[in-house]
């Protein structure tokens, strides 16, 4: 599933490393994701595959490390800049594993107060918006058209006016989606969008994914339990366990990594595989739903 | 029936002065979740600078009084901003991420150094103005007694109402108004999505406070008193408004802010004036017992 021009890199992480008092949640992991590619990042749990995230999107400052995106206008470390200033500058966004819509917003508004930014800098910190100037209806006509070409994408287009709190949980997923898309990423971090999600909504999900960087030609960062998800949408995976890096590779070179499955299913060699784990591993169609909250 | 029409439009006229203080309170406590108790400081200030700002007016002689009203009514609004910003960058956000409670005791400290700054500067003794607008219109006379309303007072309610549309624009229809409506939700989200958290909180601040200016002016012109030490009190019954409408909700914080100006105003009228605090403060009380949550403010409910 590689693109036909050659992959050019946007993230490169060096030697990250993160620790909390004793406890090395990382420890020394170097990946790099490309552009217009899905890079999956899977592990068992408490991996540190949500660590990863939190360093990119500025919620940790790494304790080692360089972070660097390669963004059309330039590269920039990301470990360096303020929590805010990474979607705002480096266009990064990123969903949760557990939603965090802003619940009280209509759907509609979730997604313009996405496009703050443009927003803001056009209305001149909304005096002009107060004073209903040209230019900053121009811009919130333009955000709420964005607003909409997502919601369509998503199929939420009829329920725009209800407050995004009383959204179906598969709803709120795709909405997360749409409102990180509306930031207009150069990468955007998927945290286990298809955690909680019945077969029909995953594979859904995946068309939306594939979508994504077919269309919008931006590179996407997934953390994912759902091996359907992952075997079939992914250019490349990753795989944590204990904060170290164990594999890299594409889809097929990961699965049969013997490292990867002693990380899933333990060192007992002569214990026999359960069938439906080494189902979980290797078999490409869609499977039942994960237990929600598995992590 | 006339005595009645009477408190009620100066009971109006004082709500709409709470009100105003009230939503200072509000917006605060709906962005980071704290009581802003120096908020009633400023407006102390607003009421001050307004005091100043019409004493140097008078003295380079511009006495148009609308023109006079308009300077000072931006200077109050400008200069009380300024304090609000520096209150809330000096005292409070170093504190962000601390427990609820060090917030809180920043901003009693911050109060009393603002009660005290002022005492130094301007003296503790009571400041007087020459009323400003005097005259109004006389609605109704009745067994030799009249019901008037000032023109001060109309240009006070007028006032409220102008800011209050004005405002309820901004946070309903701009860009940062969303922002404020997406810090208050969840903020580490409004962050992920571009949003300067620190400076929409900061512009909270800014407009909070600027609204008490107007309400500071608005003293000052109405009762022609002031002192360093009128913001305690009416920054109490303010909060009082505020709890009463429902914290954290603007509409809320209006209501409440009436409400309280018609129960002082009606109470000093038909029981006794001496108590009328306290009637104020009974209803802190029992808003409090029985409906924490205001009249109109959203009962947190808990998923399980």
């Amino acid at each position: 599933m590689t693109t036909a021009t050659a992959p050019t890199r946007l993230l490169e992480v060096e030697h990250l490393t993160m620790r909390f008092g004793g406890l090395v949640a990382i420890d020394d992991v170097s990946f790099s994701a490309n552009d217009k590619e899905i890079t999956a990042i899977i592990g068992p749990n408490g991996a540190g595959k949500t660590t990863v995230f939190n360093c990119l999107t500025g919620f940790y400052k790494p304790t080692v490390g360089r972070l660097t995106l390669h963004h059309p206008k330039g590269d920039f470390l990301l470990e360096q800049m303020e929590g805010f200033r990474i979607p705002q500058k480096a266009s990064v966004a990123r969903t949760f594993q557990n939603i965090r819509l802003f619940p009280q917003m209509t759907v509609l508004e979730n997604l313009v107060v996405a496009q703050h930014n443009v927003l803001m800098s056009a209305s001149a910190f909304s005096l002009a918006g107060l004073l209903g100037l040209r230019r900053y209806k121009d811009a919130e006509r333009e955000s709420i058209e964005l607003a909409r070409y997502w919601l369509d994408k998503v199929g939420l287009l009829d329920r725009a006016d209800i407050d995004a709190g009383n959204l179906p949980y598969g709803d709120q997923r795709r909405l997360e989606i749409a409102r990180a898309m509306c930031t207009e990423p150069v990468l955007l971090c998927l945290d286990e969008p298809a955690a909680g999600l019945n077969p029909k909504e995953s594979a859904e999900l995946n068309e939306l994914l594939l979508f994504i960087r077919d269309s919008h030609k931006i590179g996407l960062l997934l953390i994912e339990h759902d091996m359907s998800v992952v075997m079939k949408i992914s250019d490349h995976v990753i795989v944590l366990d204990y904060g170290c890096k164990i594999a890299d590779g594409s889809p097929e070179a990961v699965r049969d990594d013997p490292n990867v499955i002693r990380a899933y299913l333990g060192e007992d060699e002569d214990e026999e595989l359960p069938p439906e784990v080494l189902a979980d591993l290797k078999i490409d169609t869609p499977k039942p739903q994960n237990m929600p909250g598995s992590e | 029936m006339e005595y009645f029409i009477q408190q009620l439009i100066n009971g109006l006229t004082l709500g709409a002065i709470y009100g105003l203080i009230a939503i200072g309170y509000t917006m605060v406590y709906g962005i980071i979740g704290m009581i802003n108790f120096a908020h009633g400081e400023i407006y102390m200030i607003g009421a001050f600078v307004s005091f100043i700002a019409f004493l140097v007016l008078g003295a380079v002689g511009i006495t148009y009084i609308p023109l006079a009203l308009l300077v000072v009514l931006l200077l109050a609004m400008v200069f009380s901003a300024i304090y609000g910003w520096s209150v809330e960058r000096i005292a409070y956000r170093p504190l962000r991420g601390a427990p609820r409670l060090s917030p809180l005791i920043s901003a009693i400290g911050m109060s009393i150094f603002l009660q005290n700054y002022v005492q130094i500067l301007q003296g503790a003794r009571v400041k007087a103005m020459q009323p400003l607008i005097s005259g109004g219109f006389t609605l109704m006379e009745h067994d030799g007694f009249t019901v008037t309303i000032s023109y001060l007072q109309i240009f006070i309610i007028v006032l409220t109402i102008v800011l209050m549309a004005v405002f309820a624009t901004v946070i309903g229809k701009t860009a940062l108004g969303r922002a404020q409506r997406a810090c208050e939700q969840d903020r580490v989200m409004a962050s992920l999505v571009g949003v300067n958290v620190d400076r929409t909180i900061s512009l909270t601040f800014v407009m909070g406070a600027s609204l008490a200016a107007v309400a500071g002016l608005m003293v000052t012109i109405y009762y022609g008193v002031i002192d360093f030490y009128i913001g305690f009190l009416a920054g109490i019954k303010a909060f009082t408004a505020a709890v009463l409408g429902g914290i954290g909700s603007m509409p809320g914080a209006m209501l409440g802010g009436l409400l309280i100006g018609l129960v002082e105003a009606f109470w000093s009228a038909y029981f006794s004036i001496e108590y009328k605090d306290v009637a104020v403060f009974s209803i802190l009380v029992l808003v409090l017992i029985f409906r924490p949550t205001g009249i109109l403010g959203k009962p947190e409910v808990d998923k399980v």
